[in-house]
């Protein structure tokens, strides 16, 4: 059941991203370059966040024309599972692998907090932990999350259960004062039609070691692996 | 060699801003005049910025060693053991001048640039913090536009390079209106084989400039550094430097990568005078020459002259002393991040620092010379305001009719507020190893793999300096000190940046002098050697004068298990609250007399360093014994703010007797020092009075932490303070942001 933590110049977040599967889930990981075209014998992609390319031009611009991207795209073709996390998610909307774009925050600022989100839909293979409407924190930590796509787009995601968390307070109400971006519906997270590429602002991965205080955020990546196994026979 | 001479008539030196005498001495050294390239070396290197001429015979009283001290201060940063063969390295450094006139640059560069003085060692950054000063943030204007693009600027960088900002703080006085004060700290870990050094050995063996290319921004840049700020800076516009936070997540993965191989003798960062200053240290250090042909050197501008492109201060560049047949393979590594390694000139044997231009000589002087700027002793004069604050008495104010108002004012004044505006624009968990997030006593960061962390904190007061320079000075360490032991970390060393006004000001250099005492003597008592720092001196302008003298403290601790970590906030219900310290009545210096009264003015509160000790080894005593739940250091706004900062935090109330005949508002928001409130169990309090009893402190039992959401303080009989948690969460969260929107 090999990992791989898709590396570009600029992602901060792959270390993180790997010591969640190395550390938290002790599951086999290595780093998949940006250069190759063909990745290898793996069984699942996380493409991390941070700052691919200095965000230059728009966050995941650059990225997404990286020859990795050309594989990503045949591997997620194949089934496999491909989680986008903060810069990832925008590197995979960037590459239309999934709907909407991520504009700049409505507070037209850097945000990073604690935020608690709102499970909609658990029944795909990235959030099977979880029950609908458990509320979990995650931290966020981005200038451009503030989720966009055509209302028609909108209409139709939700239709698909394509909404996997929504921010939320602390109660689970969603609304417009918990919303921390601006995102439409206070989308935080979206899966693809066929249910197999995950984007998402938040970072599961900084709620997966409880040594820093979270660990909600771990179900995530159990969800992905329980999938595998299942699937693996 | 350039034929155009320093011409007498013109002193051409003193506009490159080096004294007569000082232009004597090079001649003397050199054995004749210098040209134009020559001079800018020497007028460079013999700044203060560079060669602090005014700080260097001060730094004699420092202790600089101790049994975890790795590497004290000469390197590009000190270096620590943390046990278990493993070592941080740390340092700070200000960007005062270039943020007041460009904030956001100003303060981008300069948390890149000491992210590079940790990555020379041969770190992994893991940690940064700031220290940033201003004018009233109550006052529309200038003053909000350069907080608004400092802490932008911070934010874009640190987050872009993947470094979290963990703290740090903001202080407010209209002191710094003219000349804001940003200083940048990192921290980096290592394994203890993996340190690097800033050296050129071997003969023959090659320079290699990484990363940016060179152009002509930050020309004299720490010339700049070493002048007061005028009023028409914009001619000062192009020593202003210009950040590449991508360029700087490369440069760090590439050397790191670069380091775990054996090609690399000597790493230097390229700070303040550029490829200058940092081929000038590495030659000095093995006691070589060495050869650069500007040439050679990759630029983005044409026809720049040698000396601009040997003092340019463009960002993100390396320089690598690497062993000779060596260069292939590391152009190799960097060449895999897109970036390159090229070669621009050799050691040599001769001790000469030699500048070339397509082969052709065109400076060449003695390596030593550059190395040995004059130092400057000067007299002292005790500043004249000191004998009008000393002679305050606390019967100069009256005691406020309302003191939950007061409390409530404090709550949200600029110092204390909450900083949430400030540090959620700054990512602080990047790296997962943030145990303990700003708006703490201390960062607190594991270490990965360990049962281990480290305790982070950068401290100041310009107040208690202004009006003691001495004490305020040991006040500020003992205050980092106090703020590592509450949060479970032993004090280990610090970093100082000493910003101050005009040395050659009698009064600006007594603060200088008696704030480096100060320190010098905390650190001793304490036990936390200097192991690096930095002097950023002329902050003054013609309109607002020097600012406060501000000694900033940037202390690592070692947190030995993270069983021991300890936070502020009330964890249970019926706890008891502990009040270790003694009370007396002090208003002096505190930030109830300038909040309230609108005074600077007093003495800074008694400090006995031998009592300080003993009382920090005690906190730091029982946490490792378990005893302890919450632990909070008093500080500014006394015993009063500290609780209700206690009560934020948590979601509980607390009920608190005192029994001391004075003044309410010494009482409430005095800031006698030495204090700490701690809670605690009723049979570990039990044990922590006793213990506390043994060891000679005075401590009491002063009240209990409630389920009712209520602060409230009495005092014999009578009752001082009652204000729900809520009022006083909402005063502290939202303060800062209703200052920034005052009209």
């Amino acid at each position: 059941m090999n990992w791989g933590v898709l590396l570009f110049p600029g992602s901060n977040c792959a270390e993180d991203c790997f010591h969640a599967v190395d550390q938290i889930l002790g599951k086999p990981v290595k780093y998949l370059w940006h250069k190759d075209t063909e990745l290898g014998d793996v069984d699942a992609i996380i493409i991390p966040g941070g700052f691919s390319y200095g965000d230059h031009l728009r966050p995941g611009a650059i990225a997404h024309l990286s020859p990795a991207m050309l594989a990503v795209k045949e591997f997620a073709a194949a089934g496999g599972l491909v989680i986008g996390i903060c810069n990832g998610f925008q590197i995979l909307t960037e590459s239309r692998m999934l709907p909407g774009s991520l504009l700049q925050n409505r507070g037209l600022k850097f945000l990073c907090q604690d935020q608690t989100l709102k499970v909609d839909n658990p029944d795909t293979p990235f959030t099977s932990e979880y029950d609908a409407g458990d509320v979990v924190v995650f931290p966020i930590a981005h200038n451009e999350g503030n989720y966009y796509a055509a209302p028609e787009t909108i209409a139709e995601m939700e239709a698909n259960g394509q909404i996997l968390f929504r921010y939320c307070n602390a109660d689970g109400e969603v609304s417009d004062s918990t919303n921390p971006n601006g995102s439409i519906h206070s989308i935080a997270g979206i899966i693809n039609r066929t249910g197999n590429v995950v984007g998402m602002m938040p970072h599961p991965e900084r709620s997966a070691d409880i040594v820093l205080g979270l660990n909600e955020g771990k179900g995530v990546f159990v969800s992905m692996l329980k999938h595998l196994e299942a699937n693996h026979g | 060699m350039t034929e155009k001479k320093a011409g007498m008539e013109e002193k051409i030196w003193r506009k490159a801003g080096l004294t007569d005498s000082e232009y004597e001495l090079l001649t003397k050294h050199m054995g004749r005049e210098p040209n134009t390239v020559e001079l800018a070396l020497y007028a460079q290197m013999w700044s203060e910025h560079c060669g602090y001429t005014h700080t260097r015979p001060l730094f004699k009283h420092f202790l600089t060693t101790g049994p975890r001290i790795v590497q004290g201060p000469g390197e590009n940063a000190g270096i620590v053991d943390i046990d278990d063969n493993e070592v941080i390295t740390f340092k700070l450094e200000s960007h005062n001048h270039p943020s007041a006139i460009a904030p956001f640059q100003g303060a981008a560069t300069g948390v890149g640039g000491i992210i590079r003085d940790i990555l020379a060692m041969g770190a992994y950054p893991i940690a940064s913090l700031n220290s940033l000063h201003f004018g009233h943030p109550g006052e529309k204007g200038h003053t909000r536009w350069l907080i608004s693009e400092v802490i932008h600027g911070i934010g874009e960088y640190g987050n872009c390079v993947g470094v979290p900002t963990v703290g740090g703080e903001v202080r407010f006085s209209n002191a710094y209106k003219g000349n804001p004060l940003v200083n940048a700290m990192c921290v980096g870990f290592m394994g203890k084989s993996e340190i690097k050094k800033a050296i050129a050995t071997g003969v023959g063996n090659s320079l290699m400039i990484v990363g940016n290319l060179t152009g002509r921004d930050g020309m004299g840049g720490a010339s700049f550094a070493s002048k007061d700020l005028e009023e028409e800076n914009d001619d000062d516009r192009g020593a202003i430097q210009v950040g590449d936070p991508f360029m700087e997540k490369l440069l760090i993965e590439a050397c790191l990568e670069v380091f775990q191989e054996d090609y690399v003798v000597g790493v230097q960062d390229m700070g303040a005078a550029g490829i200058l200053s940092s081929s000038v240290e590495t030659a000095s250090k093995a006691g070589n020459g060495v050869e650069i042909d500007v040439a050679l050197v990759p630029k983005r501008e044409e026809a720049m002259r040698p000396e601009e492109v040997m003092i340019s201060e463009s960002q993100e560049r390396m320089l690598l002393i690497v062993k000779k047949g060596m260069e292939d393979k590391v152009n190799k590594i960097f060449h895999k991040w897109d970036l390159h390694a090229v070669v621009i000139g050799h050691v040599t044997d001769d001790g000469m620092y030699r500048v070339l231009e397509d082969g052709r000589t065109v400076g060449e002087v003695p390596v030593w010379s550059l190395m040995d700027a004059p130092t400057y002793v000067l007299e002292g004069k005790e500043p004249a305001h000191l004998k009008e604050t000393r002679a305050f008495k606390n019967d100069l104010v009256a005691l406020p009719e309302d003191l939950n108002d007061v409390l409530l004012k404090l709550l949200g004044a600029p110092d204390i507020c909450s900083k949430e505006w400030v540090y959620r624009q700054y990512d602080h968990r990047v790296q997962m190893n943030t145990v303990v997030k700003p708006g703490s006593d201390a960062a607190i960061l594991r270490i990965k793999g360990r049962d281990k962390g480290i305790g982070i904190t950068m401290d100041s007061n310009g107040r208690y300096c202004y009006l003691n320079p001495r004490r305020g000075a040991q006040s500020i360490v003992a205050e980092s000190a106090r703020n590592q032991v509450v949060s479970g970390a032993e004090p280990i060393a610090i970093t100082d940046g000493l910003n101050f006004g005009n040395p050659e000001k009698p009064e600006v250099y007594y603060q200088l002098e008696q704030s480096i005492l100060g320190i010098s003597e905390a650190c001793r008592a304490l036990d936390t050697p200097v192991i690096g720092g930095n002097a950023s001196l002329y902050n003054q302008t013609p309109e607002f004068g020097a600012i406060y003298p501000t000694p900033i403290i940037g202390m690592t601790g070692l947190v030995k298990s993270l069983d021991h970590v300890t936070t502020m906030e009330f964890k249970d219900k019926d706890d008891l609250v502990i009040l270790i310290g003694e009370t007396k009545e002090e208003l002096g210096a505190s930030e109830y007399l300038d909040i309230i009264h609108g005074l600077v003015s007093g003495d800074v509160p008694e400090l006995d360093l031998e009592l300080e000790r003993k009382a920090q080894d005690f906190i730091l005593h029982i946490i490792r014994e378990g005893l302890v739940k919450s632990a909070h250091d008093l500080g500014d706004g006394g015993l009063a703010v500290a609780l209700a900062e206690s009560c934020i935090a948590s979601g509980f109330g607390a009920n608190v007797f005192l029994d001391l005949d004075m003044r309410a508002d010494a009482l409430l928001f005095g800031e006698s020092q030495t204090r700490f409130m701690l809670s605690a169990g009723s049979d570990s309090a039990e044990k922590i009075i006793d213990l506390a009893a043994e060891k000679g402190l005075i401590a009491g039992v002063i009240g209990r932490v409630t389920e009712t959401q209520d602060v409230i303080i009495r005092n014999m009989d009578e009752k001082l303070i009652e204000i729900p948690v809520e009022d006083c969460r909402d005063a502290f969260a939202t303060g800062f942001d209703k200052l920034m929107k005052t009209d």
